[in-house]
């Protein structure tokens, strides 16, 4: 084909007439010169890592603009309260008391309510109310507070929609119970009950019938007073949109998402796809209209999330909601698009117009247009169901996963097997997954629990029809289409007789090369050699926002078998041959091969970092911080970075954090896959928690370098066998252990100990199935929980020593010797998970000798196993004597912490260690801090209902925060107001049982009498309190049904705050105080449940209230050292 | 199991793709195109606006909502298609789902394709042939399954005849105002937009001398090919722009338009094909996402005195309208009758409908 000269001028890609687009302005948009982040505090089920990538987005968009931002979150785990992001961070609770405190103090000009969740949104709308932003003349940028109170308010939401004739579900706001059982009746059961000022649907659920909905309507109006009971639509396709608008009032959709578990499961518990599969052309385009005029409508500036309920037979449509603000499904939407929604949603509360702005992928087209994806993405939600006792495994309308995983492809097969390996829950994918049993399958498939996608894998196998699994699941057919081909394939490799097509479609479906292992009877390696023998390799390809229109310069990766040439140039070699060739024998110049050219500079190597995948009860974002901060080191010491991750709520994976980021599978195979690609320096495995540590013996074996701590060492510190007797070799302590197989020995063996006894099984992180016992019965019962968890390992059994302290030691060391390290102290004795604890820096109660002694001690191990880089190891204390319990190789969830308040990096540290960069030793300044950090547990009890808030040695928080004061007590006060917490008023309820915690806290509640708190007791505990000179008014306990009873003091709201634990020395049962301690949950009235806990409280009390905790940031802190 | 049958793609430059046929057993030849929208392969494939051409879908998974009745029709419009008959010469796609899934679907799509002999290719990397084709610009090519066959340029046939009306018909004979469609390849959406707005509507074909019907004013069409090709068109476009009657270009209408102002259109390396391109209105802040598939422009600085340009793509800067400063006669590069693609810009009927006296 020629070209006229003429002809070549006016390329594409030239820019004609870009004299005429408006340039991006030079005026300052906003006039704005100091401005307020909200964040969104303690990680919690609803309310997750999300906030912090959009938050972190929000705080760079404003730094660009020179704006001196201020950022107030308690969350000090997280990237965005990090040094060099915002100008000042306060490490106080995002409340209406503390930021009106914060505002008055720094005299701000706008605040940011978008970028923290429903946490922020709610205080931004009680500091308008109140009239402190008036007041100190705060302006609100973006959306403004009349629309999100519209979005937020039902009644209001459905009657401002209803003017531009926008359909909302059949729904009546009510303020009684009574009122909502006339509704409902108008209505029809089943109706779906939410309320307002919902986040993750709390409150909201499918009620069948008048009882059920007193129930529920009675629990939901003791935290608002509005509910709404509303149309059920389950069986509806659920869809998503999220949509940006600029105050000049443009208006686009960046992203469409389709729920494959239909309306009825929240979309927080659904596996999600992106862009929407079963909509035609006509439905796309309906919602997508319907989605700008709502938007425009309501006059929403930035970013909002529109959620959707379509007819699956025709194109009847509902609009659910409208969030007008960042959410998690706008986090999943920017990494499955590379659109920066959080950062362009901060420029356009600026001012900015969508086109003044640049598609930073692309860096030649305007943010001012819709990403269009040549890839499909599948999210599946993380639960750890198992970790909470009485929890129903059901989902529903309400959320209970704790974090979620995204995978990329170009199949849906390929993609959803990906996703489900990624969920590092021991699923292998579709298929593959011996041990999962389902007692009643179509019980299963109805009612559906965290397995139902496995469910419905089960049923196709079973013979089930697909059209018969739509009636009993609303999942669109389309889906199980696919489900069924990975079922075909499977049968096709069960067979044998294995040839390169069949291997090859098997890859393209999505098949792990272990997959292929096990349905074949080989193993993974040998399926992998036998693999590449066959020429069947995967390829990178470019995540680029525009389906490869445009050249882009994108480091945003993802690998896939749908495909036969790499989009990057890569410096190491997988195939010369392009499959194109190899499928005939036809010779083919033309066809464009793999590339083995290099653009790295061969003066720069480049290190992997491995991240930290989903967010998990044990692992979560201050993994992320560990990742990232490891990343921006090997970054300034001239290393190109490379970075696997798949966890769409972390700040890891956005795609300018390292200088490629392949959002992939940290797994063996795909590890292998990227090392063989990109052939780096090493790997480093310690920064992301336990999933990246399990894989580095692994690795190591195959022959892939691990920098760092040697493996073997790693093993070794895993291994109980080799890590106990390294203890005995190096004399130091541990308690009495063994492994053991059957319930005679293991009575045998606890006899022999003394009860009571830990039981667990091997391997695990954050004590899934542990246990303490204090009988022959309890045991019994426990080895076949533990045993379930995991057949192929023994069941282990330590002696649990009571009335301990736990210790713990974070440190880098290098080639064996100590370089930084920081002890932290816990508030509740050992027995309570180190995740659920209270932790104090610096110790504030530990003896000089015990501090000498877990030095010595941390010393002898890190020489001993040569460790360099990261590690922690845990201790008993008790009378000076101490034991190790734990070591793990890597950094740990409290790194984060001891570096911010040490103001000591510590992971900048490990990672020149491990880099093999000169660091210099810092001396231990850990104990001569002016202040204390407290880090304080965040529980999500409220979300999971059922569960007794009880503390146990199984982790049950889903985050943390972390506050400075002068003394601990004052930190602590502001660590434990930041997870939520209402300082009492006057009335407490104490409901404790086991006289040895009742003389535990009797101290305690001594001194709250004594400022003044007046005290509640259940019978047994109020007796024990008058008979200790303590003036108590005795409640009846529920099922006595006498008056004055803990009920109506419940539900009157009369009580401010409930002291309740149960016996630990008794088996946990369901009983009047673990209902106590429900209905404390249930009804928002603040709990302390540990002894501990108590007496930190009440002498802490004592000494302050809310006005005197002092409003400082953290370089305050600092400055005054 | 279900069978597949081998088939590849051959472009001009000799590059091979291969993959598996699930369209008609036959091999055609055609110049290869992309397109990157998500949803639309109904409306797409109908569109004469691709005729001749063997189409690329971007999105990999395409299939996966069937085909919906080509025995539904609303004023003798098919009403799920934007034509009677498919017009690509090929299809090319990543992934396909013979298995669909819609309330509204009556057949697969590789069924619809074989009804109406057209060739289709899965499993191909549809990113790496993209990416060929941004590389090198549009290139011919061949689908061939059953024999080969030589490659043949369409563009060197009368594409705009091919498409276009024999004879004139009326829609909406009750409509309010009249309007002369001149038909060169319209898509149905463009006559449902008029007849939504009680427009009587006289379509006819693109070379013929409308002069001697009654109407209010001239609607140009979107249509296949080099807008320089159309002659006739363009001379009666000439007379048109001497009389007081209110015009309205889409597409290649806006090529014809402007060359009948005497401006000049030029071929794109590859094109605008998607369902995402901004554009921006000149003089206002605000920019629409458009649905677009042309493979020529219009030359922005050979722009006449009078006329002036009405919309830019914000991302290339290529002309996206043009207006003539008298406000009658004014044009658009994309399609706001969408289908497939964002119905932001539909907006410019009403404005044309309102210009009707």
């Amino acid at each position: 084909m020629t070209k006229t000269d003429e002809q070549r001028n006016h390329e594409n890609s030239i820019t004609v007439g870009s004299d005429e687009i408006p340039k991006k302005a030079v005026r300052v948009h906003h006039g704005v010169k100091k401005a307020i982040v909200l964040g969104s505090g303690a990680l919690k089920i609803g309310e997750a890592g999300e906030f912090d990538y959009s938050g972190s987005q929000a705080i760079k968009a404003l730094k660009e603009e020179n704006i001196n931002t201020i950022l107030v979150n308690p969350n000090i785990a997280t990237i965005q309260t990090s040094e060099h992001i915002a100008d000042k961070i306060y490490f106080l609770p995002v409340n209406p008391y503390f930021v009106e405190k914060i505002i008055e103090k720094e005299k701000p000009d706008a605040i940011l309510l978008a970028f923290g969740g429903q946490t922020a949104l709610n205080c931004g709308l009680a500091l308008h109310d109140s009239g402190v932003l008036k007041k100190y003349d705060v302006r609100v940028l973006g959306t403004q507070v009349e629309t999100i109170r519209t979005t937020e308010d039902r009644d209001l939401f459905v009657k401002s929609l209803s003017k531009i004739n926008a359909k909302t579900p059949l729904s009546k706001a009510v303020e009684t119970v009574e009122e909502a059982c006339k509704a409902a009746n108008i209505i029809g059961y089943p109706v779906m009950m939410r309320s307002a000022f919902s986040l993750g649907g709390m409150g909201s659920g499918v009620v069948q019938n008048e009882d059920e909905l007193k129930d529920l309507a009675s629990k939901a109006f003791s935290k608002v007073g509005q509910i709404l009971v509303e149309e059920y639509l389950g069986g509806w396709k659920e869809i998503e949109y999220e949509v940006v608008r600029d105050a000049s009032d443009n208006c686009i959709t960046v992203c469409n998402m389709e729920n494959f578990d239909p309306m009825g499961i929240h979309t927080g518990e659904s596996i999600v796809v992106a862009p929407s599969q079963t909509l035609s052309n006509s439905e796309y385009h309906k919602l997508r209209s319907i989605a700008t005029k709502v938007i425009r409508h309501l006059g929403i500036v930035g970013e909002c999330n529109i959620q959707y309920a379509l007819s699956p037979n025709s194109e009847d449509y509902r609009i659910i909601e409208v969030n007008a603000r960042l959410s998690r499904s706008s986090a999943l939407a920017s990494k499955a698009t590379g659109y920066p929604l959080a950062f362009i949603a901060a420029k356009l509360g600026l001012g900015y117009s969508l086109y003044e702005l640049e598609n930073s992928i692309t860096k030649k087209t305007k943010c001012c247009f819709e990403p269009s994806l040549d890839y499909i993405v599948v999210k599946v939600p993380r639960w750890d169901l198992q970790k909470f006792r009485q929890v129903k495994k059901q989902i529903g309308s309400e959320m209970k996963s704790v974090g979620e995983v995204m995978a990329i492809g170009r199949k849906f097969e390929e993609t959803i097997q990906k996703a489900l390996r990624m969920l590092q829950i021991g699923y292998n994918g579709l298929v593959c997954n011996d041990g999962i049993d389902f007692k009643d399958l179509s019980e299963e498939l109805k009612n559906p629990t965290d397995k139902r996608i496995l469910a419905v894998v089960r049923a196709l196998r079973n013979g089930k029809t697909i059209d018969e699994i739509h009636e009993m699941t609303g999942i669109d057919r389309w889906f199980m289409y696919k489900i069924q081909n990975v079922l075909d394939i499977e049968k096709k490799l069960k067979k044998g007789n294995i040839d390169t097509d069949l291997l090859l479609e098997a890859k393209q479906l999505g098949y792990s090369d272990k997959q292929i292992g096990l349905l074949t009877g080989k193993s993974e390696t040998h399926v992998r050699e036998s693999r590449k023998k066959h020429n069947i390799f995967p390829f990178v390809k470019q995540i680029d926002t525009l389906g490869a229109e445009y050249p882009a310069q994108t480091n945003y990766l993802y690998m896939t078998y749908n495909g036969t040439e790499h989009d990057i140039e890569l410096s190491g070699v997988q195939t010369n041959i392009s499959r194109n060739a190899k499928l005939s024998n036809e010779s083919n110049t033309a066809d464009t091969g793999s590339n083995t050219k290099s653009n790295i500079k061969s003066n720069t190597e480049s290190v992997i970092v491995l991240g930290s995948g989903a967010y998990m009860i044990g692992s979560s974002v201050e993994f992320d911080w560990c990742c990232v901060n490891s990343v921006l080191t090997a970054n300034k010491l001239g290393y190109k970075t490379i970075l696997i991750n798949y966890n769409p709520e972390t700040v890891s994976t956005d795609y300018d954090t390292c200088d490629r980021l392949y959002f992939e599978e940290l797994s063996l195979e795909r590890v292998m896959d990227i090392y063989e690609l990109e052939q780096p320096k090493g790997l480093i495995v310690s920064m992301g928690g336990q999933v990246p540590n399990n894989l580095a013996m692994p690795l190591h074996t195959a022959g892939f370098k691990i920098l760092g701590t040697c493996p073997t060492s790693i093993d070794n510190a895993e291994n109980r066998h080799r890590f106990s007797a390294l203890l005995d070799e190096l004399e130091i302590d541990q308690p009495e252990w063994e492994e053991l197989t059957s319930v005679k020995d293991a009575i045998k063996f606890a006899k022999n100990i003394q009860y009571p006894v830990l039981i667990r099984p091997s391997y695990v992180l954050s004590g899934a199935a542990m246990n303490v016992v204090f009988d022959d019965v309890a045991l019994e019962k426990y080895i076949k929980k533990a045993s379930d968890v995991s057949p192929e390992h023994p069941v282990l059994i330590s002696k649990f020593i009571e009335n301990c302290k736990e210790i713990e030691m974070d440190a880098v060391a290098c080639k064996g010797e100590l370089k930084v390290w920081a002890i932290t102290e816990h508030i509740e004795n050992a027995g309570v998970h180190s995740g659920d604890a209270t932790v104090v820096l610096p110790a504030q109660k530990l003896y000089v000798e015990t501090i000498r002694k877990v030095k010595e001690c941390t010393k002898k191990i890190a020489r001993n196993l040569n460790i360099s880089g990261p590690f922690n190891i845990q201790f008993l204390a008790k009378d000076n004597h101490i034991k190790v319990i734990e070591l793990n190789l890597r950094a740990s969830r409290s790194f984060p912490f001891c570096s911010k308040v040490m103001k000591i990096n510590f992971i900048d540290i490990a990672t020149k260690v491990i880099l093999g960069q000169e660091t210099e030793k810092i001396n231990g300044t850990c104990l001569d801090l002016d202040y204390v950090g407290v880090k304080a547990p965040q529980f999500s009890f409220s979300r999971l209902k059922g569960v007794d808030p009880v503390l146990g040695v199984e982790m049950a928080s889903t985050g943390e925060v972390a506050c400075f004061g002068n003394s601990v007590e004052e930190a602590f006060l502001k660590s434990l107001i930041s997870t939520g917490f209402t300082l009492p008023k006057k009335n407490i309820l104490v409901s404790i049982s086991g006289d040895n915690n009742r003389y535990k806290i009797l101290g305690a509640v001594k001194k709250l009498v004594k400022k003044g708190y007046k005290i509640y007791a259940t019978s047994s505990t109020g007796k024990f309190l008058n008979e200790n000179g303590v003036d108590a008014d005795i409640l009846h306990k529920i099922h006595e049904k006498k008056e004055p009873n803990v009920l109506t003091f419940l539900l009157e709201k009369k009580l401010d705050m409930v002291i309740s634990m149960p016996d630990d020395t008794k088996p946990q049962t369901i009983n009047d105080t673990s209902y106590i301690r429900r209905l404390a949950i249930d009804f928002n009235i603040p709990l302390i449940n540990n002894t501990q806990l108590t007496r930190l409280f009440a002498d802490a009390v004592q000494i302050h209230d809310l006005d005197s905790l002092e409003i400082k940031s953290w370089d305050e802190y600092h400055q005054d050292d | 199991m279900k069978q597949k049958y081998n088939a590849k793609l051959i472009l001009s430059d000799g590059s091979i793709f291969r993959g598996f046929s699930f369209g008609s057993q036959t091999s055609k030849s055609g110049e290869v195109v992309f397109n990157t929208g998500m949803v639309g392969y109904p409306e797409s494939l109908t569109d004469p606006s691709y005729r001749g051409q063997i189409l690329v879908f971007t999105y990999p998974l395409i299939g996966n909502y069937g085909v919906p009745s080509r025995d539904h029709k609303i004023d003798g419009i098919q009403t799920y298609f934007e034509s009677d008959k498919i017009h690509v010469n090929g299809l090319i796609v990543s992934d396909y789902s013979g298995d669909y899934s819609h309330w509204n679907a009556s057949s697969n799509l590789g069924q619809w394709l074989k009804e109406h002999n057209i060739p289709a290719i899965y499993g191909i990397d549809t990113r790496e042939l993209t990416k060929n084709l941004r590389e090198h610009g549009v290139m011919l090519g061949k689908i061939v399954i059953d024999k080969d066959i030589e490659i043949v340029d369409p563009n060197t046939k009368d594409l705009v005849g091919e498409v276009s009306i024999k004879e004139p018909v009326t829609y909406n004979n009750t409509g309010k105002k009249t309007i002369i469609m001149l038909d060169c390849g319209v898509k149905n959406n463009i006559i449902r937009e008029f007849i939504k707005r009680n427009i009587r509507v006289i379509r006819v074909p693109y070379d013929s001398n409308f002069f001697e019907f009654d109407y209010d004013g001239i609607f140009i069409s979107n249509g296949p090919g080099d807008p320089k090709s159309c002659k006739t068109t363009i001379e009666n476009l000439k007379k048109a722009l001497l009389q007081d009657k209110p015009i309205f270009g889409i597409c290649l209408g806006n090529q014809l338009l402007a060359l009948a102002s005497g401006a000049d259109t030029y071929k794109l390396k590859y094109g605008h094909r998607s369902q995402n391109q901004p554009c921006i209105e000149v003089g206002t802040k605000r920019c629409y996402i458009t649905s677009q598939n042309h493979g020529f422009a219009v030359d922005n600085k050979t722009l006449q005195k009078g006329w002036s340009q009405w919309f830019i793509n914000a991302n290339d800067g290529t002309n996206e309208g043009i207006i003539h400063e008298s406000g009658k006669y004014f044009s658009v590069q994309f399609h706001p009758e969408a289908t497939p693609g964002p119905k932001d810009t539909d907006y410019l009927f009403d404005r044309f409908v309102a210009k009707l006296k």
